[in-house]
């Protein structure tokens, strides 16, 4: 995240000042802070509503339920994390919503289930492999209908908006599966999580094999 | 029918995911009013939790795109791509997609207006538009929430991901349209 930081930053001011843009970067910079102010107090209220639902659903037993019901899928993608888990349950409330277009609902029961996966993280500063798994899945925004842009075509006049439908799910499953692959494929070649923790780390996975 | 089949699906996702929330929690007794106050109490400290981190990556790329150098990828870009098909306009949105999700939709919907409404330049956008995420914006967030400062690989895959999504997005818009 340093390097991110620091180049997006840095090569945003050299190339403004090459484009003869400067004071444009510099009056982003306002702009920037105060749109991240704006969601963030934006999304309080849908949080909060969402973050109690999932609190219902936990303590009700529902996510523990779909946790069991999808478990073939998840031991594979995330054998980290213990089966019964109740991130499992979380993660799958939350492709659910992604998958239905629900972003409001999406995000508070992603950021639930990166609770539940910190809980089980060796090293708290770092990503486990399950989180980067789960984010990789996410990026890739796996949607089965994507609402707003049928929407858009609609404004335009655009005779059959549903015809881009088919195509997009084809699209989003092709980058969705390779998601999995490529996390899958960097797990294995990146550094394991840091020095003090991956011993504790090697003794976990040494145990289970 | 099957356009009206997926607004009732659309429409019915939310509505059915709560009731059945509601009502097993309330088979299973568990005390509604109490239990959702409790896990609601939550939600305005994870919002504010995520400011620091919103703020460094918004910051960033709200200078990023005012720094022109986006402009400069796409007519790095444009000699390759124009031979599959892919105008010029659509680069920025390529570019944009995974940075900022209303950026993206304000170029997409320009492309639209501009291009017409069936021109294969405003297919593919929506296509790539509809197919991906904003992988910038989900990992500060998502990292952010619950304090995570080291990635790993996890933004190299978010945007191997989304270089796939684009690549088959162009081929499967050249195949059908």
């Amino acid at each position: 995240m340093n390097y991110i930081f620091y180049f997006l930053i840095v090569i945003s001011i050299i190339s403004g000042a090459i484009n003869g843009r400067l004071q444009e970067v510099v009056n982003s910079i306002l702009t920037g802070a105060e749109l991240s102010v704006k969601v963030a107090f934006s999304l309080i209220g849908i949080m909060a509503f969402w973050l109690g639902m999932m609190e219902i659903a936990k303590k009700s037993g529902l996510v523990e339920i779909i946790a069991k019901i999808i478990k073939p899928i998840t031991k594979r993608l995330f054998n980290e994390i213990p089966e019964n888990s109740p991130a499992v349950g979380d993660i799958a409330m939350s492709f659910t919503a992604n998958a239905f277009g629900l972003t409001n609902a999406a995000t508070p029961i992603g950021i639930k289930a990166m609770e539940e996966l910190q809980k089980q993280n060796i090293d708290k500063k770092s990503a486990s492999n399950a989180m980067c798994m789960f984010l990789a899945m996410n990026t890739a925004g796996f949607q089965l209908i994507p609402a707003t842009v049928i929407a858009v075509l609609i404004g335009i006049g655009y005779k059959n908006p549903t015809e881009i439908i088919a195509p997009t799910l084809l699209v989003t499953s092709i980058a969705f599966i390779s998601a999995i692959f490529i996390a899958k494929l960097l797990e294995k070649f990146w550094k394991p999580q840091n020095n003090a923790a991956q011993t504790d780390s090697d003794a976990i996975d040494g145990g289970r094999r | 029918m099957f356009q009206s089949l997926m607004d009732i699906i659309s429409l019915w996702a939310l509505p059915a995911i709560i009731i059945l929330i509601l009502t097993f929690g309330l088979l299973r007794k568990v005390p509604l009013y109490e239990v959702f106050t409790t896990g609601a109490k939550e939600g305005f400290k994870v919002s504010i939790s995520i400011i620091p981190y919103l703020v460094a990556i918004m910051v960033g790329i709200s200078m990023f795109r005012a720094s022109g150098i986006i402009e400069y990828f796409g007519q790095l870009l444009s000699p390759i791509l124009s031979h599959f098909n892919v105008s010029a306009d659509i680069i920025p949105l390529m570019i944009v997609r995974p940075l900022s999700g209303s950026a993206a939709l304000g170029i997409f919907s320009d492309i639209a207006h501009s291009a017409g409404a069936d021109a294969f330049t405003t297919k593919l956008a929506a296509i790539m538009v509809g197919s991906s995420e904003t992988t910038f914006y989900v990992l500060a967030v998502y990292f952010g929430s619950v304090g995570i400062s080291k990635l790993r690989y996890a933004l190299l895959a978010g945007i191997l991901a989304d270089i796939i999504g684009i690549a088959s997005a162009i081929l499967v818009c050249n195949w059908l349209f």
